[in-house]
């Protein structure tokens, strides 16, 4: 049913007339993130400023039982922004402003829709740096990075958004405004920031996030190794890690991903079956020594050609190619999808090896570029949509990629969420009470299920009546029963 | 603070059951009778957060002590909640790996108690604590439930983090019994540098210069003791090479400031703080520790010590009423939380405010234990 007039009415009173999008033409554009093959249309799109105005905006939904949508920079992979039909998507735009930068105790306090990078160029000068840095970081946004538990090439080294995130204010879905964690360490109670991060917009929507920031390190070094093929590429990486050491990052490619990223970017790659990259980073002393060690355990595994970028527009011409790698595979394919499984690192080789075959079983191309340090695959599959039945055949595909990660051990997603696309994977990874018990979570934060409602779990749980208060038995009051 | 002393806990009837199967049945069981159940490790921190306000059964994971599957050449290792610490440290450096932690009274506490108490020490400056090493975890809830999250490799955002929120929740969700954690490698050398700052004002900037460079230091400490000044102490770790130029710089950052070595028996700070009487655990800001410190420093009968690392966690031991600290380091965005209490003093509750997210977090136990059945009372806000 769409949204009736006194509800837009409503939504106008508290964001203004131009603060609301209820136009059909206008609304397209919100039926979906990064994951276009999955659409709904939303009623409308409220575009608040302030804390404020989010929980009216809230209150409103709650009150009418409208199911809501918190949306970023809407660059999601796995459709965790598309709005529920008819529903309300809160648009975190424009509340985009970062409001304290705590440089002795190394915070910075943001608003939901700054831009990744931003944080990072906000502190640069003093030689900080955020450490989360998703490929899209030059558009997403840190609330649509707290939904998502976004990770990045250097999370190997630095960890996941949820490392960097100490504290949030949040709304909860019936229009409340609490305070999750604190600018100090180990808030007294559950530690509600850990979960929340990552939740997929399924808790409450995020209107003030408190991060940690970073020193640069003394020195960085990223050596770019050409194997013959993705295995010794592998057994190269088990080597690195076998030897102690902790790289910033180590980034894998294969022949045909290497071929998108040329045509797309020209990084000037060399023509091989496995490119490595790998970064390492500390003080210079440190970085020289084990950068030695990387190159000969690189040689040992059969690397034929490698390169030291020591200087950062070496560096960057590096990473280029890698960071443009989701985009360049367009080159070279009319449609593509992501995926995002992780495996064990040591199953590598044989994962591999696997998608080779299903690949080549089903006619259907897949380019690997892995996140190799932590085992967080991306396969990238080619098709297109002209050709009858590729469609259907890639996204089968894919998810035969997503069943072998599980059976290897593995997850079907390390950094780009369930969302809508991945949900009915879940029972494959998760057993019944497991899903149940994780929905108790969030029946305690949303009991009626308007935020994001239908994200993450195949079948909603109803939330029920709250059960009763425990009351203790009579017999314990007079203290009989207290031991037996 | 009314309820249950440790003495009469220690006489109650135990349960230690062999599998996660008779874990699930012995909850079941006590949650269906109105049992109250204490989750019980290796018993070093039972007497921490309030005296819980019923208990009938003590429920211990000591059996519970495989290591279930080191993956070493994946950095992950999987283990029941009842494993010894520093057992599983020894099995690990088989390996050449570790846990990445330094937790109190290694050679008795457990897994699971370790994880219920959130309990981290200094190397958490450079690996994070307990909510960032562990990647999985085996919860069994009140009514029986057994309930996986997380899984056994690094990167994984399938669902929501339940292990984070077990975490820290001294077993009040849930009794833990099984858990996978990434892990780090050895370190190849280790040096650790003591420097003397004159006074409190002194550590402080000092600290701070530290953190403002880009040494890549595992940890830095200060401890402080009545009548002492202040010492920091700083842990390399790395390369020959690596280690050399970072204490060359360091030397540099320290500008007069005298550094010397007095070897790693200054980490076993925190131990011996622990092992005194009261233990209050307090967190502030990193630019807050000398405000803490003075405050710390007028608390009681003047006999205290502290270390507090240089993320603003300190461990204090202090004999005298809590209150005016609390408030002090409330009042500046701190939290402090009475670990163990003072003999002789009045009571005081343990946690302290958990702010507006309260009611949150009784929402989330009664739907995770909604008749109170694990170790009722003694979390935060009576949970």
């Amino acid at each position: 049913m769409p949204l009736s007039a006194e509800i837009l009415h409503r939504f106008e009173a508290v964001v203004g007339a131009r603060g609301v999008i209820s136009a059909p033409d206008e609304l397209r554009t919100y039926e979906c993130d990064g994951l276009t093959a999955y659409r709904a249309a939303p009623g409308a799109v409220v575009l608040p400023t302030t804390s404020a105005e989010v929980q009216a905006v809230v209150r409103i939904c709650h009150a009418a039982r409208i199911p809501f949508v918190a949306r970023g920079s809407g660059t999601g992979l796995s459709g965790g922004a598309m709005p529920a039909a008819n529903g309300v998507v809160i648009s975190l735009a424009r509340m985009n402003r970062i409001l304290e930068v705590d440089f002795p105790n190394a915070r910075i306090v943001v608003e939901p829709g700054v831009i990744n990078l931003e944080v990072t160029g906000r502190v640069a000068a003093a030689n900080y740096f955020y450490a989360p840095d998703p490929s899209s970081q030059s558009v997403c946004s840190i609330g649509g990075n707290v939904a998502e538990n976004s990770g990045g090439a250097h999370c190997l080294k630095y960890g996941f958004t949820t490392t960097h995130v100490l504290a949030l204010e949040v709304v909860l879905p019936d229009g409340s405004l609490v305070h999750l964690g604190k600018k100090t360490l180990d808030a007294p109670g559950y530690d509600l920031p850990g979960i929340f991060v990552g939740s997929e917009g399924t808790l409450g929507i995020a209107t003030k996030i408190t991060l940690r920031i970073v020193k640069r390190p003394e020195c960085v070094q990223t050596l770019l190794a050409a194997f013959p093929s993705t295995t010794e590429a592998g057994a190269a990486v088990s080597a690195i890690i076998g030897a102690g050491m902790l790289p910033a990052a180590i980034e894998m490619m294969d022949r045909l991903a290497i071929h998108a990223a040329e045509a797309a970017v020209h990084p000037n790659y060399p023509e091989c079956g496995g490119l490595l990259l790998v970064e390492l980073d500390g003080p210079e002393a440190e970085v020289r020594a084990l950068m030695e060690q990387v190159n000969q355990i690189c040689r040992a595994h059969g690397a034929w050609e490698i390169r030291l970028a020591q200087t950062e527009t070496e560096r960057m011409l590096v990473w280029k190619g890698r960071k443009a790698a989701f985009a360049s595979v367009g080159r070279i394919s009319p449609n593509y999808i992501v995926q995002d499984g992780v495996i064990p690192r040591t199953r590598l080789p044989q994962v591999l090896h696997r998608i080779e075959e299903m690949s080549a079983e089903s006619g259907i191309r897949v380019a690997n570029v892995f996140h190799a340090g932590d085992g967080n695959l991306h396969p990238m599959v080619l098709y297109d949509h002209r050709v009858a039945g590729q469609e259907k055949a890639a996204i089968a595909l894919s998810e035969k990629i997503l069943e072998l990660c599980i059976e290897e051990g593995g997850s079907i997603t390390g950094e780009h969420g369930v969302g809508e696309e991945k949900k009915h994977m879940m029972p494959k990874m998760y057993a019944e009470p497991d899903l149940d018990t994780m929905q108790r979570l969030r029946c305690a934060f949303d009991p009626h299920l308007l935020s994001n409602p239908a994200k993450i779990f195949p079948r909603t749980r109803l939330c029920g009546d709250k059960p009763g208060e425990y009351t203790p038995h009579p017999l314990e009051v007079a203290g009989v029963a207290e031991r037996f | 603070m009314p309820g249950i002393e440790i003495e009469s806990l220690r006489e109650l009837r135990v349960a230690e059951p062999e599998s996660e199967q008779e874990v699930s049945e012995a909850l079941r069981c006590a949650d269906g009778e109105g049992v109250a159940v204490i989750p019980r490790g290796g018993g070093t921190k039972l007497d921490w957060g309030n005296p819980p306000r019923r208990a009938g059964l003590l429920l211990s994971t000591a059996r519970l002590n495989r290591i279930v599957e080191h993956a070493w050449a994946d950095l992950t290792v999987t283990v029941e909640a009842g494993c010894r610490f520093a057992e599983l440290q020894r099995a690990l450096a088989a390996h050449g790996q570790r846990l990445a932690l330094d937790p109190l009274w290694p050679e008795q506490a457990t897994i699971g108690g370790v994880l219920s108490t959130n309990d981290s020490g200094a190397w958490r400056l450079a690996y994070g604590g307990l909510r960032d090493l562990i990647i999985g975890m085996t919860l069994v809830l009140a009514d029986g439930t057994i309930a996986r999250s997380g899984g056994k490799v690094v990167k994984n955002v399938a669902g929501y983090d339940l292990p984070k929120l077990a975490t820290g929740a001294l077993g009040t969700l849930g009794v833990i019994t099984q858990a996978t954690f990434r892990l780090h490698p050895l370190a190849r050398n280790t040096r650790t540098l003591t420097l003397a700052p004159a006074d409190t004002a002194a550590a402080q900037a000092l600290l701070l210069r530290i953190q403002d460079t880009n040494l890549a230091h595992t940890a830095l400490q200060w401890r402080a003791e009545a009548g002492r000044p202040p010492m920091l102490d700083v842990l390399f770790e790395g390369t020959d090479a690596g280690i050399a130029a970072q204490t060359a710089r360091l030397a540099e950052v320290a500008g007069r400031v005298s550094v010397a070595e007095l070897g790693e028996a200054v980490w076993r700070a925190r131990q011996e703080i622990a092992d005194r009487g009261s233990l209050v655990k307090c967190s502030v800001l990193p630019a807050e520790i000398a405000d803490a410190m003075g405050a710390i420093g007028r608390t009681g009968d003047g006999n205290w010590r502290a270390v507090f690392q240089a993320n603003g966690i300190g461990w204090i031991s202090v004999d005298g009423p809590l209150e005016p600290l609390r408030s002090r380091i409330e009042a500046r965005g701190g939290s402090l939380c009475v670990l163990r209490r003072p003999r002789g003093h009045s009571p005081i509750e343990a946690w302290g405010g958990a702010g507006d997210a309260l009611p949150l977090m009784r929402a989330i136990k009664q739907r995770f234990d909604p008749k109170s059945t694990l170790n009722p009372g003694r979390f935060v806000g009576g949970i």
